[in-house]
């Protein structure tokens, strides 16, 4: 049933940007509204309004460049619990592989009537590239290897609901840093909220002077999980892999694994996190993922207020 | 009998270490003399008072498209933007659909060359037959049909064995082997330099030792065998300073730079305009700097354009899908001017050198010089005159340019190959008849 509630306007009078390409472009406080807003967002459907009707009368195109079913899946839910109506398109391989460009794709989408367009692709840039080339709003839900803003922000808002505030914590990224634009993202994220961030990983999946993002670079899990009050646990992206990073699936799981003993090393409260999708067994064993620590299915249930807040900030963003 | 005077201008001809302000007699498509006061009753007079007069530059390597790639050049188009950018000699890519592999192939080059009629070209052919990399090209009979330099292009010859055998072979031609110095292996997938900015973007970096590593064995086999290597579009402070080395030891070896790698930094990978797209990739300040102490100290012979037209629709998509390559005859002069002059580098001599009597050293051609009896090639600069960069105004059908909206200082006036006028900044400037 759609809420007659008038749209909040306690943030989005604050909000001035028409995209969200990466956390890099952001400003903290922008960051901090988003959170804020996502914040709002959570009581009022905590208090029964499922439905809002925020964005009635608009069109989100969720653009989907690349195979997904969690971030399409929550960006069209997102979409719909403010009363959107959505449209999906999904291809896989390049657009160039189908014979038309990104560009031209995006803009007979956009021709439509679309107001925003939600892209996965696997090329860093190409969201920037449809801001250019677009009249719409346009949000980045994962460009190649460079940034996946509204997963970082779905990571850092489940911190932020825990502990309440980012200053002062240490998160560890664990994995493939190299492949990884949730890493990118975080980074970004955390660092401007604050927080110490710690990249840990296999030396052949961490990118070159990564130092110069203002983070710690650590080659043995062991070592820094006792410090740790945050550990992120990054999928290791095979599909994004040329040639072998490592020797063997066992022995990174044997190295950087998350596993039932490892975890005792761990803070009492250490919070596990996991962008997913997991390979259980590989970056964290089923009872490290189903256990105390984890807090992997809030940031599913965050990352769906979190895309809500962000499709309301754009919309009302330039306006 | 057909004479001009070019009169009045700042003659500058590296070659004969002129500088001085003088007239240039040009008697039947050859230079006559560089005299002050001389005159030639009812010679056609150019007047070249506040310009500078300097020998028609030579670039050592541009694409010219054909044949096979239409789309983004052709030889006329090719040639119309090099007399435009001030270049009058220009060794042709053989990285063409076919190949130049073959004495028919070069032979074309030079046919199409002639009924474009802009400037001089000279056809690079390859080192592998169909650039394979495995079995030498009919490099002999390329050297029959007219080519000065042997190169796989973009790609390098990856097999050790086979550069030496290539080295070995051309040394009884004295024709240089131009290579790219990239090792495959470390560059495969790489969209732009390996370092901070390529970890910050999540693109796929080049490691500066794919490139370090490839100037090194190219020395260690020129030294072997005696061969003549030519570095193209050298990138890094490393490998400059293996050329700078094996020089000094007397290894028979050039080296070139582009004018974008001098002005460009990999800090505008940052727009992910496919544009700033090359191989070698754009590189980070400290190697830039080091290019420019490289021009400074003569350890880097030549500028190159690097030309490589692309049509439109080829860069107008996700930056890792593009293809690398800058049109670049049309700025070449212009943005190394401005780096180099304007930055208080080297002088307008020192550049000039490095646009006409080195390249045409590299590639042994009897071009980039002013000395009498030479084909009249001759370019006037309007070293004051300011422009902005608009690529849709190029005569190269290739857009593909980073320096689009920038202003520069540095104009090609009038450009003439064998005394003959063949590009002119205002379209007219014809000379009168005094």
């Amino acid at each position: 049933m759609p809420s007659s509630a008038e749209p909040s306007t306690r943030f989005a009078d604050q909000w001035s940007r028409r995209h969200l390409l990466g956390l890099e472009y952001l400003e903290p406080a922008e960051i901090n509204l988003i959170l804020d807003q996502a914040d709002e967002l959570h009581e009022l459907t905590n208090g029964g309004q499922t439905k809002l009707s925020w964005l009635q009368g608009t069109v989100v195109a969720n653009l989907f460049f690349e195979p997904s079913t969690r971030t399409r899946t929550s960006f069209s839910l997102a979409a719909k619990r403010l009363s959107a109506d959505t449209i999906d398109f999904s291809s896989s391989g390049s657009s160039l592989s189908k014979g038309e460009t990104l560009v031209d794709t995006a803009r007979n989408i956009e021709a439509l009537g679309v107001d925003q367009v939600v892209v996965r692709h696997r090329s860093p840039g190409a969201p920037g590239m449809l801001a250019k080339a677009l009249q719409t709003t346009v949000l980045n839900a994962g460009d190649g290897t460079h940034e996946h803003p509204t997963q970082a922000l779905l990571d850092i808002c489940t911190i932020r609901r825990h502990r309440g505030t980012l200053e002062g914590q240490t998160v560890v990224l664990v994995g493939d840093i190299r492949h990884s634009r949730v890493a990118r993202s975080n980074i970004w994220g955390l660092k401007k909220l604050g927080a110490r961030v710690i990249v840990c990983g296999p030396a052949t999946l961490i990118p070159t002077r990564i130092e110069e993002l203002g983070v710690e670079v650590s080659y043995n899990l062991d070592d820094v999980i006792a410090e740790a009050d945050c550990i992120n646990l990054l999928r290791i992206q095979f599909e994004r892999q040329r040639g072998a990073f490592f020797p063997s699936i066992a022995e990174y799981a044997h190295l950087f694994g998350m596993n039932g003993q490892r975890i005792r090393k761990a803070k009492d409260n250490a919070l596990i996190l996991a962008p997913g999708p997991i390979n259980r067994g590989v970056e964290l064993t089923p009872d490290v993922a189903d256990g105390d620590h984890s807090v992997i299915l809030d940031q599913v249930r965050n990352g769906l207020i979190i895309r809500m807040a962000c499709l309301y900030l754009l919309s009302r963003g330039g306006s | 009998m057909t004479t001009t005077i070019i009169r009045g201008g700042r003659v500058i001809d590296p070659s004969q270490d002129i500088d001085r302000v003088a007239n240039v007699v040009i008697d039947n498509g050859f230079i006559r003399e560089i005299a002050e006061g001389a005159s030639a009753p009812g010679a056609q007079v150019i007047e070249a008072k506040g310009h500078i007069v300097c020998p028609g530059f030579v670039d050592i390597h541009a694409c010219l498209g054909e044949p096979g790639f239409e789309e983004d050049e052709t030889t006329a188009t090719g040639t119309a933007a090099a007399v435009a950018g001030g270049f009058t000699s220009i060794g042709c890519m053989p990285d063409t659909s076919p190949v130049c592999d073959n004495r028919a192939s070069a032979e074309f080059v030079k046919l199409q060359a002639e009924r474009a009629g802009n400037c001089n070209v000279f056809p690079l052919g390859t080192v592998t037959k169909e650039r394979h990399g495995e079995e030498l090209a009919e490099i002999g009979q390329l050297v029959q049909g007219g080519a000065v330099a042997f190169t796989d292009g973009s790609l390098p010859v990856a097999n050790a064995e086979v550069m030496r055998r290539a080295l070995e072979y051309t040394r009884m031609f004295d024709r240089p082997i131009l290579c790219l110095p990239v090792v495959p292996e470390l560059a495969a997938g790489g969209v732009m330099f390996e370092g901070a900015v390529s970890t910050l973007l999540g693109l796929q970096g080049i490691p500066a030792a794919a490139h370090d590593i490839m100037v090194g064995r190219d020395i260690a086999l020129a030294e072997m065998t005696g061969g003549r290597v030519h570095i193209m579009c050298l990138t890094t402070r490393d490998s400059v300073e293996r050329v700078r080395q094996a020089k000094a030891a007397g290894i028979r070896i050039t080296a070139e730079v582009t004018p974008h790698h001098l002005t460009l930094t990999d800090e505008a990978m940052k727009s992910f305009n496919t544009n700033n797209r090359v191989l070698p990739p754009l590189v980070p300040q400290d190697h830039v700097d080091a290019l420019i102490a490289g021009i400074k100290d003569g350890t880097i012979d030549a500028i190159c354009s690097d030309h490589t037209p692309l049509a439109g629709q080829k860069k107008d998509c996700e930056i890792d899908h593009a293809p690398p390559g800058i049109s670049g005859l049309e700025t070449a002069f212009a943005v190394a001017a401005r780096t180099l002059v304007g930055g208080g580098h080297i002088d307008w001599s020192d550049l000039i050198r490095l646009l006409t009597s080195g390249p045409a050293r590299v590639l042994k051609i009897d071009r980039g010089t002013l000395k009498p009896g030479s084909p009249a090639d001759v370019v006037i600069l309007d070293p004051e005159r300011e422009w902005t960069v608009d690529p849709h105004a190029f005569h190269s059908r290739g857009t593909n340019n980073p320096f689009h909206g920038t202003t520069l200082k540095g104009t090609v006036e009038l450009t003439l190959v064998g005394g003959h006028v063949r590009y002119s900044r205002d379209g007219q400037a014809i000379p009168s008849i005094s």
